[in-house]
């Protein structure tokens, strides 16, 4: 068997960001759009890890700290807006919110 | 011999996870196919000596965002949403789309396989642990964007108050 190089990671972590941005795209719940946000993060996280080992440096896992604290935060703020969104139209799904629309 | 197949392992379990997450009908299955899919790449975090971040991902992800996504999940009513149609109408737009993406992605890594091939230099100092290093770096060199991440953090907390609120 070939040993893992950071390439391996590269494509697996491609994969995990294609799959999180086609959720996305077509899903219609906004709790499962929300999920898939975290996966692309996640691929990100994936992704600069792998080069924080490749070249040697820690900084790249300080910047995957900063993108879980961004993740966080979007998520509490995404949620609070669901739950906003539910009282007042009823709906989770994104495509039937089209107050601004004409 | 082991880390290939730890690695294996481990990014069955993280591409699975996605996959059943993206799929799934209802968000609770959903939900937990992504704890599945953070455990996958908090091992990989650890295959690559990144144990800080494994245990922020372990404690803060699946700890801390997956139970805030579940309690919302109780709080809003998805049965009505669970059997209605899962995926808008411009379903094959994005698959082409995301298809289109994925080529590119796959062209670009194949014309720089070779850079990747060298061996990453570990600069690691003996008696000195991941979590040492990071801190040393975060608290000296990225204290400033460590202070406004706190700033961001405060405001997403008040932020998310006011949107829960029942009377803004």
């Amino acid at each position: 068997m070939h040993p893992i190089t950071t390439a391996h990671y590269l494509v697996l972590s491609a994969a995990l960001l294609l799959i999180g941005t086609l959720g996305v795209l077509t899903r219609r719940n906004i709790v499962i759009i929300l999920m898939s946000i975290e996966l692309i993060l996640n691929a990100v996280n994936l992704n600069l890890i792998a080069f924080s080992k490749h070249l040697g440096q820690v900084s790249g896992q300080i910047f995957a700290i900063f993108v879980i604290v961004v993740a966080v935060g979007e998520a509490a703020v995404g949620l609070g807006i669901l739950i906003a969104l539910f009282r007042n139209k009823e709906t989770v799904h994104a495509d039937e919110v089209d107050l601004l629309k004409w | 011999m082991t880390e290939t197949i730890f690695f294996y392992v481990f990014a069955l379990l993280a591409l699975s996870g996605a996959v059943l997450t993206v799929t799934a009908r209802s968000a609770v299955y959903s939900a937990v196919s992504l704890i599945v899919s953070l455990v996958g790449v908090a091992g990989l975090f650890l295959l690559q000596g990144a144990e800080f971040l494994f245990a922020v991902q372990i404690i803060l992800y699946i700890g801390g965002v997956m139970v805030l996504f579940l309690f919302v999940i109780m709080l809003v009513n998805l049965d009505e949403a669970a059997r209605q149609r899962q995926f808008n109408r411009q379903w094959m737009l994005a698959a082409a789309c995301v298809l289109g993406v994925g080529a590119l992605f796959l062209y670009f890594l194949n014309r720089g396989a070779a850079s990747f091939q060298i061996a990453g230099a570990a600069a690691s100092v003996p008696g000195e642990g991941n979590t040492e290093r990071l801190a040393d770096v975060l608290f000296s060199e990225y204290l400033l964007p460590f202070e406004i991440a706190s700033l961001l953090l405060l405001v997403a907390i008040v932020g998310s108050v006011i949107m829960a609120k029942k009377r803004v």
